[in-house]
C-alpha cells in the first residue's frame, strides 16, 4: 500500500515522517507546480476555492508516481475543506483513477469511526506505536517551524542575497533526513546554526509585517507566490499567524502542551467586531490583527484563495479592526493566475508606504524630545 | 406609536418570514418588509458589501439598507447558525450581522440573536424568548407569539408542498384568495435553486416567469418535503454539514430520478461555497443514471439576460425534442 497526500507546504516533512515512522510506504506527489494547478482547475469544480484544485492535481501526479492510498484530513463544517475528500475522490473516480481515500476527521457517531479509519492505514501496529508516531511527527513540525522562524529573522538582514534560502533549504533537508527522535534532534540544532550562520547585518532597520488569513495559503509558498521570500527581500521580518506545530498542538492536541503560542488569542481579541466562529481561521483573522498591533508591527497582510467564505468575513471586518489599532492593511487574494510580478508590486507599493509612516514617526518623535529639551 | 421591526426581503425570508411576521404582530410591532428587488437595491448592496462576498449577500446587504430608509426602529437579521442537528448554514450567514454592522453607516438597531440548534433543537425557542424580551416582559405573550409563528411555518410549509411558491404562499396566507396552481404546460421542469435567488425575480432574471411563458409547469426545490429531500441526501458518501446544501443535493436526486419532471435546472450563485461543491457533486454523482437532462445555470451581477434566456431557450427545445422522441429513461449526456 503506497499512502500519498497532499502537499501544504513543508507539511509533508512531518507526514511523512510519521508515516515512515510506523513503516508505512508513502509516494509524495512532486512539489506543487504550475501543471498541479493545470490539472487541478481542469478537473475541479470551477468555483470551489483553490486549495480544492491544487489538492486534485497533488493526487493525479502522485497517482502516475504509483500511489494507491490517499490520506487526508476533513472536517464537520462550515468550511468547504470538510468535504474535500468526497469531491476529490468522485472526480479522481470518473477520471479513472482508482484511488482508496482515508479521511480522517471528527466522527460522526462513535469514536470507533475514527480509529477504524486510522486502522486502514496503520494496519496492526499498536496503538503505542501510533501515539509515538503522531508525537515524533509533532516533533518535526516544531524542527521545521524553528527554522523557519530564524529564516524570517535572517532574511531581512542578509548581506548577501539568497544566502538565507540556500541555508533553509539545506536545514529542512536535513530535518526531512532525520529516521529518529535523536537523530531529529541532531538535525534540528544543525539546522539552527545554519540559520545563524548566515552572514547579517543586524543593525538595518526593517519593517514588521504579519501574515494572517487562511492556513493553506499561508503554508503553500506556491499558492502564495512566495510572499515570504518577496517581502524579506524588500527588508521586511515576518510573522505569520499560523505555524504549523501550533495548530497541531491546538486542534489535535486540544492545547495540552503549555507554553506554546495558541491561536486562541486571536479568538479573545476578535470581538467586537466578529462575534461568532465563522468557520475556517475566519476568526483567528479578524483577533490576530489587535495582537499583532500591540505587538508593535508596522502592517498585516490578509491572504487568502479566491472565494473562500469564512476569510471574507474577516476581510469584510477587517477595515475597521485596522482604523481601530492604527495599523496599516492589505488583502491579497490569490487565485489560477500566477503573475508574481503583479504582487511583488503591490509589496513594494505597500512597503514603501509603511516605510513612510515609520519615518514619519521617527521624526514626530524626535521633533517632540527636542521641543521636551528645549523647554 | 408601535414599534417598526424590519425584515430584509433576502436569505432566510424566503423559509421564516410568517414565523417572524407573526412573532412581531403578536408582540405588538409593526413588521416592515423591504421593496421588491431593483437595480438600486442591488448597486447598494453592491457598493456596501466587499467584492468578494457572494450575490446572496450582497442582495442582503441592499435590503438592510432599503430597509434602513423607511425609518425602522429595529432590523431583524438573526445570526442563523444552525437550523438541524450537526449542521450549519454557512460562514456567510454566521458573520452576517457583523458584516452589515460594521460596513453600513446610520442602521436602526439591529436584532442578531444567535439561533444555533446545532447541539440543543430546542434552543430555537430560547432565541425567540431573547428577542421577544426586547417588545415585552410578559413571559405569555412571548410564548403566545412563539407558537403563533410556529404554527404559521407549518401553514407556509404545507401549501410549499401543495405547489406554491414563497411569495404566492405569504400572499394566500395573509388575505388573498386561493391562486389555482397552472399546470397547462406541457412539459415539466424542476429547479434546484436557494430560494433568495430563484424566487427573487429581478436577481434569478424571471426564471419562474420565462418558463412559464415558454409552456412549461415549474416545481422548486422547496416543494418538496423535507424527510424526502434528508432521505435523499444520505446516498451521499458523507453526510453534508450544510443544511442549505442538503436541501439542493436531496432535491437534486429527487428530480433527476422523477419520471414526471423532462428536464433539471441546476441555477447556482456565483462564489457561493456551497453550491460550488453541491453542484458538483448532483451533476457528477447523477451523470451515469440520470433520466432528466440536467442544464447547470450560474448567476452573477451583470444584467444581461439574452444570455440566460438564449441558453434556456436551447434547452426547453432540447427537452421537448427527447420528449418528442418518446424515449424514456435514455438519458442524455449535457
Amino acid at each position: 500500500m503506497k499512502v500519498t497526500f497532499p502537499h501544504m507546504g513543508n507539511l509533508y516533512i512531518c507526514v511523512k515522517g510519521m508515516l515512515e515512522y510506523l513503516g508505512i510506504e508513502v509516494t509524495m506527489p512532486p512539489k506543487t507546480s504550475k501543471r498541479t494547478l493545470t490539472l487541478g482547475s481542469k478537473y475541479g469544480p470551477e468555483f470551489a476555492c483553490m486549495p480544492l484544485k491544487l489538492n486534485l492535481g497533488n493526487f493525479i501526479e502522485a497517482s502516475e508516481l504509483g500511489a494507491e492510498t490517499i490520506m487526508m484530513a476533513g472536517g464537520c463544517g462550515p468550511c468547504r475543506f470538510g468535504y474535500y475528500a468526497q469531491v476529490e475522490h468522485s472526480i479522481l473516480q470518473d477520471l479513472g483513477y482508482d484511488y482508496d481515500i482515508v479521511v480522517l476527521e471528527p466522527p460522526d457517531k462513535s469514536i470507533t469511526e475514527l480509529t477504524s479509519r486510522v486502522r486502514q492505514i496503520t494496519g496492526k501496529k499498536s496503538w503505542w506505536k501510533v501515539i509515538q508516531s503522531i508525537r515524533y511527527g509533532y516533533l518535526k513540525s516544531r524542527a521545521v517551524d524553528t527554522v523557519e522562524l530564524l529564516s524570517f529573522k535572517t532574511r531581512p538582514r542578509e548581506l548577501l542575497t539568497g544566502e538565507t534560502d540556500r541555508a533553509l533549504n539545506q536545514a529542512l533537508k536535513e530535518i526531512d533526513r532525520a529516521q529518529t527522535v535523536e537523530e531529529l534532534k541532531l538535525a534540528e540544532a544543525r539546522g539552527s546554526e545554519m540559520m545563524q550562520d548566515v552572514a547579517v547585518d543586524s543593525n538595518r532597520r526593517v519593517i514588521k509585517i504579519a501574515l494572517i488569513g487562511e492556513i493553506f495559503t499561508l503554508l503553500e509558498p506556491f499558492a502564495n507566490l512566495n510572499i515570504e521570500r518577496h517581502l524579506g527581500r524588500l527588508g521586511v521580518e515576518v510573522d505569520r499567524s499560523i505555524y504549523l506545530s501550533e495548530w497541531i498542538n491546538d486542534h489535535l492536541f486540544m492545547g495540552l502542551l503549555k507554553g506554546i503560542r495558541s491561536t486562541k488569542e486571536y479568538c479573545r481579541n476578535a470581538s467586537p467586531y466578529l462575534n461568532h466562529f465563522v468557520g475556517g481561521h475566519g476568526l483567528e483573522t479578524v483577533g490576530s490583527v489587535p495582537v499583532y498591533a500591540k505587538q508593535g508591527y508596522d502592517g498585516v497582510i490578509q491572504l487568502f484563495p479566491f472565494t473562500c467564505m469564512p476569510e471574507i468575513v474577516a476581510e469584510s471586518l477587517l477595515p475597521k479592526v485596522s482604523a481601530a489599532y492604527n495599523i496599516p492593511l492589505m488583502t491579497l487574494i490569490t487565485d489560477e493566475h500566477t503573475g508574481e510580478a503583479g504582487m511583488i508590486t503591490r509589496l513594494e507599493a505597500f512597503v514603501d508606504l509603511l516605510e513612510r509612516k515609520q519615518y514619519q514617526n521617527y521624526q514626530g518623535a524626535r521633533s517632540q524630545e527636542l521641543e521636551v529639551r528645549m523647554s | 406609536m408601535t414599534t417598526k421591526v424590519g425584515i430584509p426581503r433576502a436569505l432566510l425570508y424566503y423559509y421564516y418570514y410568517p414565523m417572524w411576521k407573526d412573532f412581531f404582530q403578536t408582540l405588538g410591532c409593526e413588521v416592515v418588509v423591504s421593496d421588491k428587488t431593483n437595480k438600486s437595491i442591488l448597486s447598494d448592496g453592491s457598493k456596501n458589501c466587499v467584492d468578494e462576498a457572494c450575490l446572496p449577500v450582497k442582495l442582503a446587504f441592499g435590503h438592510v439598507i432599503n430597509l434602513a430608509n423607511k425609518n425602522v426602529d429595529y432590523i431583524f437579521i438573526p445570526r442563523l447558525v444552525s437550523m438541524a442537528k450537526q449542521e450549519y448554514i454557512c460562514p456567510k450567514f454566521l458573520g452576517f450581522p457583523d458584516m452589515v454592522k460594521h460596513n453600513v453607516e446610520n442602521l436602526p438597531e439591529i436584532i442578531d440573536t444567535t439561533i444555533n440548534m446545532r447541539l440543543k433543537t430546542s434552543e430555537i425557542s430560547n432565541a425567540y424568548k431573547q428577542v421577544g424580551r426586547k417588545f415585552t416582559g410578559n413571559r405569555f405573550k412571548i410564548w403566545q407569539a412563539y407558537r403563533k409563528g410556529q404554527k404559521s411555518v407549518q401553514r407556509l410549509n404545507e401549501l410549499l408542498l401543495s405547489g406554491y411558491m414563497p411569495e404566492e404562499a405569504f400572499a394566500v396566507m395573509y388575505g388573498k384568495e386561493k391562486d389555482k396552481l397552472s399546470s397547462g404546460g406541457d412539459i415539466n421542469i424542476a429547479i434546484i435553486c436557494h430560494p433568495y435567488i430563484i424566487h427573487d425575480s429581478y436577481i434569478s432574471m424571471n426564471l419562474i416567469g420565462r418558463l412559464e411563458k415558454m409552456g412549461a409547469n415549474v416545481v422548486t426545490a422547496d416543494n418538496l418535503p423535507e424527510e424526502l429531500v434528508r432521505q435523499q441526501a444520505t446516498k451521499l458518501p458523507k453526510r453534508l454539514f450544510w443544511t442549505l446544501g442538503q436541501r439542493m443535493v436531496g432535491a437534486g436526486y429527487t428530480f433527476v430520478n422523477d419520471n414526471n419532471v423532462d428536464g433539471v435546472i441546476n441555477l447556482a450563485a456565483f462564489a457561493c461555497g456551497p453550491d460550488s461543491m453541491t453542484s458538483e457533486l448532483i451533476d457528477r454523482t447523477t451523470k451515469k443514471t440520470r433520466k432528466a437532462p440536467l442544464l447547470n445555470l450560474t448567476l452573477d451581477e451583470h444584467t444581461g439576460e439574452a444570455g440566460i434566456v438564449t441558453r434556456l431557450e436551447a434547452f426547453i427545445d432540447m427537452v421537448r425534442w427527447k420528449k418528442s422522441k418518446q424515449l424514456p429513461g435514455v438519458a442524455l449526456v449535457n
